[in-house]
């Protein structure tokens, strides 16, 4: 893909590394054990994973779906899979799609081009929602890619796992089985919904880990830029809200990293390379946790509404601090007395409760889960020792709150020493992860 | 953040005054109460206080021998004295009951030397113009966490079973640890309204290294959020022990549909707490959303404490503060997520007197010119509550008979515990040969044997004093103190560490001390010492007519055989390692040889004597290891000291061994019949180091059997015992009078 080449000179290498059977994980990445779910906070730290990343058709499922597979394979034009192109990230909470609109079509190919395929063009590029939850982010759209020969547009496509069954349902309708496409999926619903597709829609999953995904897809997309832009921002004076500006970075050499995974649940990876990496941790508590607890609290339904309210709110009508307590500092242990003491700690009394905006509760619920996730995140960079410490996810997604939130938590409680960056496509390196994998699945038959 | 439990405006205000106090079962030898210290937390209220209690004490003495005794004359004098010990009291009673609490201690307050009360917990200062009001004491606030750590320095090395795992599951939940003789370094995690995580590096070193917000306060301010409803921070415990968290959470399982098991997944893993409530349009019971808040907490904590633990790279890690105070759930919940975090390498430890740190440490700094730390002190067993002595998920009866008062006491020890220098790992040593609060069986058996016992204890109380006429009503009093103890560890066999029979005995000799019976054997005693002297010079003069080999084997058996000469006439013993001693007699004398003694009489005096005669004409030093106080039959330094005279005064191997110092005695510093090898007298150690001793002597069943029966030494030892109980002895694999003659020599290094 990116340098095809090379990339082929990779892939044989890799060939011989996987024949060799290394740690009994030569079945290559893509039919890999989903050993380290994305987002599962619960998780367990994970080993070093050297990924072998190479498709191979004889290592997948049952004999009848490695047959289909092949015959697909074969029927691949030499280079390049038949549109459309998808990739699909099912996660907990949100279907993050991305969709290759090829620009560059001739009137030969225009022709040939069949009904229900420019269909499906035409729908995903007109609208910019689709149904009633379906959104494309306009904005993200990457635009004049050249992929795989051909150059086009990416689109950035997102709806609630919800709605998962009405999507297979519109797949079945638009008779998308007769595309004969490889549907690359990667998150937890690439498996429970696995059966759906092939049941109600004749659709076949090709299902792939997604912490390679998501390390794939972010590597590409921040390799390629945002439009002539940089991916990748920071926030300068994080410490200053004065002047805490945003500013856009190159990630020109990433490596280590610490990326955390904010989604329902927060993954939290050390990255070493493109293909060595090892889950550290993650925890329970997060864009899941927020949503959760701000409907639960203020009756509100969607992460806008949440975060809508929770830029109006104050938490320190919610959390106790440190001075509620001490009167000020609490010079002993140098804590400063606006730290917060106790989350929702002024929630113990009735009368606060009873008095307390809808507003505040949001914003106190923000404030909770994003200063946890950043002091397990510092916590796991210092015991890596990795001193950049990336954050995606969709809970960062329009979340300048938490952004900027993190971005002083890093600098503050590590004096300086830890830097948190920001990527704009912040929830779609899954998908793209994905996507990129449909496109590999071609070199190399 | 610490524990900071302040605030929390609960509607407690209204203070009952109503509640008379049953004051000389809780504020106890207030009269002599001086240094009071207080640490007032969210819902509780802890006091300490030092005091001076007088109890009578067993003396022994010598009459002059230069007077020509009469026959019939007993052999000493036994008189009873006072003696004024130190004590700490520790009150632990929820906040209601401050005001009440406050009025009677000045009505009974008489020391006017104090001035200062020392004060911590954030309700310190919300009740300071109260205390200082109602108590004429200045008020003087000391740092919350500094107190802490100093409180949990000092249960950490006064009381042996201090830590505990919780293992919810098991036969019994609470597993106690052996503290490790250098307590440090450790990791105190406090869960107050936040959490405070300490590195604790020495008495006085410690850091606070990190935090978390998400503590006790959030549980409780978000929890009477999510169910709306004004509820105790121990109701929504409650509630979340109800609920199932599966309906709120989003799991792995429901992300992964079915599909989890074949990818080595679990599929209960929480991905997401609360991820439900999100999509789900339906209403969620509050016991489930307490219950899924509770996972959410205890995991994020248990998941900070083990990140911190690594950094620093410690393993011990106390878990403490009101999230935890004697919550099962909450211990539960923390010890889960310890585990899974760290997969076992590091544990949750936690606290049997967590409750109290702060007051003790609070206390501690105000007692400071006392040097408090200079000596040991033992958990009173007759005047402490008892872990989880008010709970009500445990002990509901409990409850309702002492109201909501615990309490805590501590003696101050004449002396200083030390470590038997010559044990392999003291960090591995266990005194106890069977825990009873593991093994069910044994201890309905124990608590039973006890339970038969009390009759012939009381019986023999009373009758140790004849010319008292109250002795009968106090040993009525002590039967009662000792029943009321034998039921509550019959439903809480975890209240003071791990059951023991050695517990249960240390339990009966408080009681006992608490109602002035200070030694019920002292005439007894006397009587037997006298008889057995009498026999002494026979008993020598036909051993010397033995040859070599005769002899060693009847000094053995005389050993054994204590006041039966018949029994261990029979070889093999249930374990029998004679024909190695004997073959180790034939070899070079041992230097030095410490002789843990066990009764007074036969044994003492025709036993031990003989054969320590005999270890003295080989060339080996004797020190001879009596009991500092008195247990049961056991004889005491007192004691022993008054009969080496008198042997000594007749036999002049004794005679020149004693004044050249050849043979010396010692206290052990316990006043147990059992045997703590892990807290002895200071300057008995001094003396086993100085003198090079190579072989331990451990005589009977409390010293040989119940206790040390697996202890492993780092010289030769010899543990010796008649099992005279047919239920233990059949647990030996033996029958009743079995003999046990374990001769151990450590494995070459």
């Amino acid at each position: 893909w990116r340098n095809s080449k090379t990339s082929d000179k990779n892939n044989n290498c890799r060939l011989i590394r996987a024949s060799c059977g290394r740690n009994g994980r030569s079945k290559g990445g893509l039919q890999k054990a989903f050993r380290s779910p994305l987002g599962h906070g619960a998780g367990i730290d994970g080993l070093h994973h050297n990924h072998h990343l190479l498709y191979d058709p004889q290592a997948s499922g049952s004999p009848a779906k490695r047959c289909r597979l092949r015959r697909r394979v074969d029927s691949l034009k030499k280079n390049r899979p038949p549109f459309p192109w998808f990739g699909m990230d099912i996660g907990g909470t949100l279907v993050k799609l991305v969709y290759f609109e090829p620009k560059d079509i001739t009137a030969e190919e225009e022709q040939e081009e069949v009904e229900n395929l420019k269909s499906i063009r035409r729908y995903l590029t007109s609208n910019t929602a689709y149904g009633k939850t379906g959104i494309r982010d306009v904005h993200l759209e990457l635009r004049n890619l050249t992929i795989c020969g051909r150059t086009g547009n990416l689109h950035f496509i997102r709806f609630p796992t919800q709605a998962m069954h009405r999507f297979i349902q519109m797949g079945r309708d638009k008779n998308f089985s007769s595309l004969h496409t490889t549907l690359c999926a990667t998150g937890g619903g690439a498996y429970k919904f696995e059966n759906d597709f092939r049941t109600m829609a004749d659709l076949e999953l090709l299902k792939l880990d997604e912490l390679d995904c998501l390390i794939h897809g972010l590597l590409y997309v921040d390799s390629v830029g945002f439009n002539g832009h940089p991916e990748c921002y920071y926030f300068e004076n994080p410490s200053d809200t004065q002047n805490c500006v945003k500013k856009p970075c190159c990630l020109d050499n990433p490596f280590p990293m610490l990326l955390v995974n904010i989604g329902s649940g927060v993954s939290i990876l050390a990255v070493y390379s493109k293909d060595n990496y090892k889950r550290v941790t993650g925890t329970s508590l997060g864009g899941g946790t927020f949503l959760g607890l701000c409907c639960l609290l203020t009756g509100c339904e969607t992460f806008e509404e949440a975060l809508e309210m929770a830029s109006k709110g104050d938490s320190t009508n919610v959390d106790k601090l440190v001075k509620d307590i001490y009167g000020g500092d609490y010079e002993r242990f140098g804590l400063q007395g606006s730290a917060v003491a106790s989350s929702f700690g002024h929630m113990m009394s009735k009368d606060k409760r009873e008095s307390i905006s809808k507003e505040d509760l949001a914003r106190a619920t923000l404030v909770t889960i994003t200063n946890n996730i950043g002091s397990i995140a510092r916590m796991c960079a210092v015991n890596e020792k990795i001193e950049r410490v990336v954050f995606v996810g969709n809970f960062l997604r329009i979340n300048t709150v938490s952004t900027k939130l993190l971005a002083y938590a890093m600098d503050f409680w590590s004096k300086g020493q830890l830097r948190a960056l920001f990527l704009e496509h912040e929830g779609y390196f899954g998908a793209v992860g994905a996507f990129l994998e449909l496109l590999k699945s071609s070199e190399e038959p | 953040m610490a524990g900071h439990s302040s605030g929390t405006n609960r509607g407690s205000h209204s203070m009952d005054k109503s509640i008379t106090l049953p004051p000389d079962e809780i504020f106890r030898n207030l009269e002599n109460a001086k240094r009071f210290a207080i640490d007032i937390g969210g819902s509780l209220t802890k006091l300490a206080y030092y005091s001076t209690v007088q109890h009578k004490v067993a003396k022994v003495r010598s009459f002059d021998h230069s007077v020509k005794e009469a026959d019939g004359d007993p052999l000493y004098e036994i008189s009873v004295q006072e003696e004024i010990t130190a004590r700490l009291h520790f009150i632990k009673f929820e906040n209601a009951y401050i005001e009440t609490c406050l009025d009677f201690i000045k009505d009974h307050l008489v020391n006017t030397e104090t001035k200062v009360i020392k004060a911590t917990g954030g309700g310190a200062y919300k009740f300071k113009d109260l205390i200082e009001k109602k108590l004429k004491l200045k008020v003087d606030k000391e740092d919350e966490m500094s107190c802490l750590i100093k409180g949990c320095n000092f249960v950490l090395r006064n009381i042996p079973h201090e830590a505990f795992v919780y293992a919810k599951h098991a036969d019994s939940e609470f597993r106690f640890q052996t503290t490790h003789p250098d307590i440090f370094p450790y990791l105190l995690v406090n869960i107050g309204s936040g959490v405070s995580i300490v590195k604790v590096e020495s008495e006085d070193q410690f850091e606070r290294i990190g935090g978390s917000s998400i503590g006790g306060g959030t549980f409780w301010g978000l929890g009477a959020l999510l169910t709306k409803t004004k509820v105790k921070f121990d109701e929504l415990l409650q509630l979340a022990s109800k609920g199932q968290h599966t309906s709120v959470d989003m799991l792995v399982k429901d992300i992964y549909g079915g599909a989890y098991g074949s990818l080595g997944l679990t599929g209960d893993l929480i991905a997401s707490s609360f991820g439900k409530s999100a999509t789900a349009d339906k209403e969620f019971s509050k016991e489930d959303m307490a219950k899924s808040l509770l996972h959410m907490i205890s995991n994020d904590i248990g998941q900070l404490a083990c990140l911190y633990a690594r950094l620093h790279n410690l393993n011990r890690v106390y878990f403490g503060g009101f999230f935890i105070r004697g919550h099962p759930v909450t211990m539960h919940t923390i010890t889960y997520s310890i585990n899974f975090f760290t997969k076992g390498e590091v544990q949750a430890l936690f606290l049997r007197h967590e409750g109290y740190l702060g007051a003790i440490g609070a206390f501690l700094k105000g007692a400071e010119e006392d040097n408090p730390n200079q000596y040991s002190w033992g958990e009173n067993y007759a005047g402490s509550s008892g872990l989880m002595s008010v709970s009500p998920d445990l002990n509901p009866m409990q409850r309702a008979r002492s109201g909501t008062f615990d309490m805590l006491e501590m003696d101050r020890l004449e002396r200083q515990l030390v470590n038997l220098p010559l044990l392999q790992d003291p960090s591995s040593y266990i005194p106890d040969t069977m825990d009873l609060t593991e093994d069910a069986l044994a201890r309905e058996y124990w608590l039973y044997c006890f339970e038969e016992a009390l009759d012939g204890v009381v019986k023999r109380a009373i009758a140790s004093q004849p010319d008292m006429p109250e002795a009968a009503e106090r040993a009525e009093k002590f039967r009662q103190k000792y029943r009321h103890k034998l039921q509550t560890l019959r439903n809480q066999p975890f209240a003071y560490g791990s059951l023991t029979v050695r517990s249960l005995l240390d339990t009966r000799e408080h009681c006992l001390n608490e109602f002035n019976f200070p030694d019920p054997y002292s005439k007894i005693k006397q009587k037997e010492n006298d008889v057995a002297l009498r026999y002494y010079l026979k008993v020598v003069k036909s051993l010397e007519e033995l040859s070599w080999e005769q002899r060693q084997f009847a000094l053995v058996r005389g050993l054994l055989a204590g006041n039966v000469f018949d029994w261990g006439a029979k070889r093999p013993w249930l374990v029998d390692a004679y024909n190695q001693w004997i073959e180790r007699l034939k070899g070079p004398p041992h230097t030095c040889a410490l002789f843990f003694v066990d009764n007074s009489g036969i044994d003492i005096i025709l036993g031990v004597f003989p054969f320590v005669r005999e270890l003295l004409g080989r060339g080996t030093q004797v020190v001879l290891a009596s009991n500092s106080g008195p247990a049961l039959n056991d004889v005491t330094n007192g004691e022993l000291q008054i009969l080496t005279e008198r042997i000594a005064a007749m036999d002049p191997v004794i005679h020149s061994a004693f004044k050249e110092d050849r043979l010396t005695l010692v206290q052990s510093g316990s006043s147990s019949p059992c045997l703590d090898l892990s807290r002895l007298d200071k300057v008995l150690a001094t003396v086993v180091r100085e003198r090079q001793t190579d072989l331990v002597i451990i005589e009977g069943m409390g010293r040989a059997i119940h206790t040390n029966y697996y202890a492993m030494l780092s010289c030769e030892s010899l543990k010796l015992a008649v099992i005279k109980n047919s239920w233990l002895a059949e647990r030996l694999g033996g029958k009743i009078f079995s003999v046990v003659f374990k001769y151990e020599v450590p494995p070459k290094h």
